[in-house]
């Protein structure tokens, strides 16, 4: 059974971020196999790596990184909706001049393209999203 | 069979009341997050027109993070995250209100 898990929502606004990281948790333990996490939205804020939340809530960005790395699972963010909201890896900073970029290791930008090939590879799609 | 989840609590949108106007069997409904003060005794009446044969669930670890137990509707069944996995395994489709 092949898993594409789209996420929406904030990660600091709305639980989807994490909600959809303790499925994937489960999903993976089960034996499913989840092609592709496709972050969309104001989600691409869980790949920013220099977001810090206070030490006694969970760290999203760094255990999204941990499954990714366990679990060798695909973290596509929408380059689009990451360039819009100032996430960018070491090539859109130069795009735009910047002189850091801050996309976290193991998250990758990309276009639609990758959440429409998921779907059509995937039995399931499941949507995390946050409110409007 | 659709799975239905739904994420956010009635008094803050429509999304249970969309999702309840067009759930048809056969059907799972599933309230995670904020939608799981939907499966209180507070909001039963919005489920008196739902057909038996739509299961409603609760996720657990939502319920728990905000004390709800107790006040549960006998309606639901509790689903943990495996759980949940297993629903969208046993559905053909996920729908997520939202």
């Amino acid at each position: 059974m092949k898993f594409a898990i789209v996420v929406n929502g904030s990660p600091s606004s709305s639980q989807a971020a994490a909600t959809a990281l303790r499925f994937t948790e489960a999903a993976l333990h089960q034996g499913v196999d989840v092609l592709r996490v496709f972050f969309y939205g104001e989600s691409v804020l869980t790949a920013n790596r220099l977001t810090h939340p206070p030490q006694d809530e969970t760290n999203l960005t760094q255990r999204w990184q941990q499954l990714a790395s366990d679990h060798d699972v695909e973290l596509i963010v929408c380059i689009a909706a990451a360039v819009r909201r100032g996430v960018m890896d070491e090539r859109e900073a130069k795009r735009y001049e910047h002189t850091a970029d801050n996309l976290a290791d193991g998250f990758e930008l990309s276009g639609l393209g990758q959440l429409v090939d998921a779907s059509i590879g995937a039995d399931r799609v499941i949507t995390f999203g946050g409110r409007a | 069979m659709v799975l239905h989840t739904v994420n956010s609590s009635p008094t803050q949108s429509r999304c249970l009341e969309d999702c309840l106007q067009l759930i048809r069997p056969p059907a799972v409904l599933l309230l995670i997050e904020d939608g799981v003060y939907g499966a209180t005794t507070a909001h039963q009446a919005l489920l008196d027109q739902l057909p038996d044969e739509i299961s409603c669930t609760v996720l657990q670890p939502d319920v728990d993070a905000r004390g709800l137990r107790p006040l549960l509707s006998e309606r639901f069944d509790l689903v943990d995250d495996n759980g949940f996995v297993e629903l969208t395994m046993k559905c053909d489709r996920v729908q997520s209100w939202y």
